[in-house]
């Protein structure tokens, strides 16, 4: 029994029908071939398939695709139009922050999603002063980073791209 | 020794050259390439660990939607030869562990699949099983692939002489590798050929083990692999997932039938380390100096499958001393058939031998680096060959400084800060430099430069780059003219990449193709002209023994109320011969010295001896490092080219990183605390008091 509904990936509109039973993720994989959000899980526990849903950043594995009629959902490939690079993809690069690649869109994501909420002032378990403004030191950074896991250990790497990006775009 | 190749492009730094489609997620993984029409499979698995699947029916399961078929040994398709008790899969309704295929469930949506597997009713019939490892098991014995005992002098009446001794016993646990892409087969049957998009670390290797299996010519089987996911070892040799997928397609043919292994299901069927049990005995002079040395070690195997984790494997050639005993065992039991995990032997070896020497250096009153520095072999304490250049001791002594090893206190327990206690340790690190024959590259001349095609696999290590850069300078043209293929059988024959001989084998190749090209063609030849060449043993293999080597620092902080431990910094010294790639060798380095960390304070499979499945069997209690569980890790190497490595002057690095990192972390605990860990991973009880 298929139910149909609207979303928009990467700029780009679809209606599909999906059997109720789908996620977000196979969504996303297996009805709209879009595979820059990838399986390493499919329980919420790795963040490889974390997308961007009206600019929040989400497990799309743990979502139900029928609940997500009408959302706007960014994976990496959509965070620059093709053949351009985005800060984040270029500082990933220029810091070697990946190895096989495979969590890299789903850390790249989730690092957008992670300054976004940084710059609205959400403070993590790390943060001292619940107040003010976030100061992204490389500990806040690791904390906000850690539902993504890299099996590589390019931690250290990922740590300097997401400075480096939230530096630039200060 | 062979001149070395003069460099432009090797040794600097150079941006991934997939990097971009990565960082985007354009590059296809297994899953991932455009295929028409798929069809999705849902494994059957046994629940019981030993016995018989008496009944198996599929009516309900192939009367629901979507279902296309349903494979069981019942209809599974013919092998042609069932030695391998791993990869012969639904041959009889015989389980050997808990998790085993007994068929699989083929349908139009991955829903579908799924539920209908739900539907597929299974008798059994249960037998007592065994799957708990222990020193003394009747079922103990020498491995049939192993690498033999040693027995040198008298070790009994040197370690009774001895001034000096130790005398313990490690363990290693359960490990799982976990690359974060999970292993994945889309297979296709056309009824002549079969093709798999799959994740492996070596597609030639993969179809010369599965061809005479399925009883097909290699020529019938294209295996694609462009990127692969990681694999640390578990994708190393096909697992029964690859046949899986194999025989679904053959038995629904014409149509890709796509199987992603679950996160669960890779704890029974995609190989693990076998956990280690080890006792060691060390006896030496006063000076430290070892005289008798003795290392037996016992491994988990498989009844369906052997694979002796080789913990001695180090203790075979890493110091000197002249009354030596070194024993392998394994135990067969009702468990998944365990597999390469990086640096299989090394890893686990190197951290009952690393902390029994930080151990001895605590009995003889030295700094465990002078005890290293006394114990240095002349030559080859295994094969008596002379070493190729042995720089342990650089690596601990340039290491040491640039870690600031002098600030340590030798007495444990005296270092404070903000509550916790902090402490410093060392561990020494050795892989071999392996290379294997066999590797074949063809090079072209294309319009604007040069094609290199070779069925090289790049998980992650950095070949797509690395093997570039290379090219590049064997062709003596800038990097941006050379065009590289990788990761297709289509493409000619290349070694696994695995043991830290991938890049250094299929350079050795690329070498041989440039060398017969040039011979050929000239350095101004036709669009179109090519030359292929195959790689060869090195022949230095025959007169050094070849290792690499390394020192691990590390600072640990642990809380004395809570015993909570947190890494506070790592530092590993190198020794690799020359650096490929400055960027992508410190990224692999440091991610196997991480990977270390998650030997030595998290991972551990919990096999329940019960029903023997691994209970914590995902990732959300299968710990492995997260990034806030990773402060600083820093890796740096000694400037040098290996005279004895050929060309390249290079030596593999994808192991060298994880062996005696999780000592390390052990012995800085030990300077923390004064607790001894002698069993991994530590947790924070090892430092309540009982």
């Amino acid at each position: 029994m298929a139910h149909s509904l609207h979303l928009t990936v990467d700029g780009q509109e679809h209606k599909l029908a999906v059997d109720p039973r789908t996620t977000l993720l196979d969504a996303l994989r297996d009805r709209l071939g879009v595979m820059s959000a990838k399986k390493g899980c499919d329980h919420g526990q790795c963040g490889a398939c974390t997308v961007l849903v009206d600019g929040r950043r989400l497990n799309s594995c743990l979502a139900l695709a029928l609940t997500h009629d009408g959302s706007e959902v960014t994976t990496s490939d959509g965070l620059a139009p093709a053949g351009e690079l985005s800060t984040l993809h270029r500082t990933f690069l220029a810091q070697d922050a990946f190895q096989c690649g495979y969590c890299t869109p789903g850390q790249v994501c989730s690092a957008a999603g992670m300054l976004q909420e940084a710059a609205e002032d959400a403070p993590s378990v790390v943060t001292e002063d619940l107040e003010g403004p976030i100061e992204l030191s490389d500990a806040e950074i690791r904390e906000r980073m850690s539902g993504n896991l890299c099996r590589c250990g390019a931690y250290v790497n990922i740590v300097a791209a997401v400075s480096q990006a939230a530096e630039e775009s200060r | 020794m062979s001149d070395l190749l003069p460099t432009t492009s090797i040794g600097t730094h150079q941006v991934r050259l997939d990097g971009p489609d990565k960082v985007r997620g354009r590059a296809p993984y297994a899953y991932e390439h455009p295929l028409d029409d798929p069809l999705y499979l849902y494994p059957l698995q046994a629940e019981i660990a030993r016995g018989r699947a008496a009944h198996i029916d599929t009516s309900a399961a192939e009367a629901a939607d979507g279902v296309v078929h349903v494979l069981t040994h019942t209809n599974a398709p013919d092998l042609e030869d069932t030695e391998d008790g791993e990869l012969a899969i639904l041959r009889s309704a015989e389980i050997g562990f808990r998790g085993q295929y007994l068929g699989a469930v083929i349908a139009t949506t991955p829903e579908q699949a799924r539920y209908a597997a739900g539907l597929v009713d299974i008798g059994y019939e249960q037998e007592e099983h065994d799957v708990e490892l222990r020193e003394d098991h009747p079922a103990s014995r020498e491995p049939e692939s192993g690498s033999g005992d040693v027995f040198a002098g008298d070790f009994d009446a040197a370690f009774a002489e001895a001034a000096v001794s130790i005398d313990e016993r490690y363990s290693t646990p359960m490990e799982h590798n976990n690359p974060m892409e999970p292993h994945t087969t889309v297979a296709r049957w056309d009824g002549s050929e079969l093709t798999l998009w799959t994740s492996t670390q070596g597609a030639h290797p993969a179809r010369s083990t599965l061809a005479p299996i399925l009883g097909l010519d290699p020529d019938r089987i294209r295996i694609i692999s462009p990127h692969v996911g990681g694999g640390f070892g578990s994708k190393g040799v096909p697992h029964a997932d690859m046949m899986l997928a194999a025989l679904a397609a053959i038995a629904a043919p014409g149509r890709p039938v796509k199987y992603a292994v679950s996160r669960q299901q890779m704890f029974s069927i995609t190989g693990y380390r076998a956990p280690t049990l080890q006792h060691i005995r060390l006896g030496a002079r006063a000076d430290g100096t070892l005289t008798a040395f003795a290392y037996d070690a016992v491994s988990l195997s498989s009844q369906t499958k052997e694979f002796p984790e080789e913990a001695t494997k180090p203790g075979r050639m890493m110091y000197a001393g002249d009354n030596r005993r070194l024993t392998q065992r394994v135990v067969p039991l009702d468990v998944p058939v365990p597999s390469w995990m990086r640096a299989p032997g090394e890893a686990p070896g190197m951290v009952g031998l690393e902390i029994a020497m930080d151990e001895l250096a605590v009995a003889a009153g030295l700094d465990p680096i002078e005890l290293r520095v006394r114990n240095e072999p002349e030559t080859d304490p295994d094969t008596g060959l002379p070493f190729n250049r042995r720089r342990l001791v650089d690596c601990l002594r340039e290491g040491a400084k640039r870690f600031g090893w002098e600030e340590r206190n030798p007495q444990p327990r005296t270092r404070r800060e903000n509550g916790w206690l902090i402490g410093m340790g060392v561990a020494a690190s050795t892989y071999p430099a392996g290379r294997q024959p066999g590797s074949v590259a063809r090079i072209r001349r294309m319009p604007a430069g040069y094609e290199v095609a070779i069925g090289a696999a790049d998980l992650g290590t950095g070949t797509w780059t690395a093997l570039s850069q290379v090219a590049a300078d064997a062709l003596d043209v800038p990097i941006g003219q050379v065009e590289l293929r990788i990761g297709d059988t289509a493409l000619p024959n290349a070694t696994v990449a695995g043991g830290s001989t991938g890049l250094v084998s299929w350079s050795a190749a690329v070498f041989a193709a440039t060398e017969a090209f040039r011979a050929e063609h000239g350095t101004d030849p036709a669009v179109g002209a090519e030359a292929q060449g195959e790689a060869e043993a090195n022949p230095a293999a025959e007169k050094f023994a070849l290792h690499s080597f390394g020192a691990h620092f590390a600072e640990v902080r642990i809380h004395p109320a809570t015993g909570e431990i947190r890494l506070g910094r790592m530092f590993g010294m190198f020794s690799a011969g020359r650096i490929v790639n400055p960027s992508t060798a410190r990224s692999q380095f440091i991610g196997g010295m991480t990977m270390g960390v998650g030997m030595a304070l998290h991972e551990k499979g919990e096999l329940d001896p019960r029903f023997g499945h691994v209970v914590n069997h995902d990732l959300a209690e299968y710990h492995v490092p997260v990034n806030a569980d990773i402060a600083r890790i820093e890796a740096e190497w000694l400037d040098e080219e290996d005279p004895h490595a050929g060309p390249l002057g290079a030596r593999g690095i994808g192991e060298i990183g994880i062996v005696g990192a999780a000592a390390a972390i052990a012995n800085a605990a030990f300077n923390a605390t004064g607790v001894r860990i002698r069993d991994l991973p530590i947790f924070g009880d090892a430092f309540l008091p009982t």
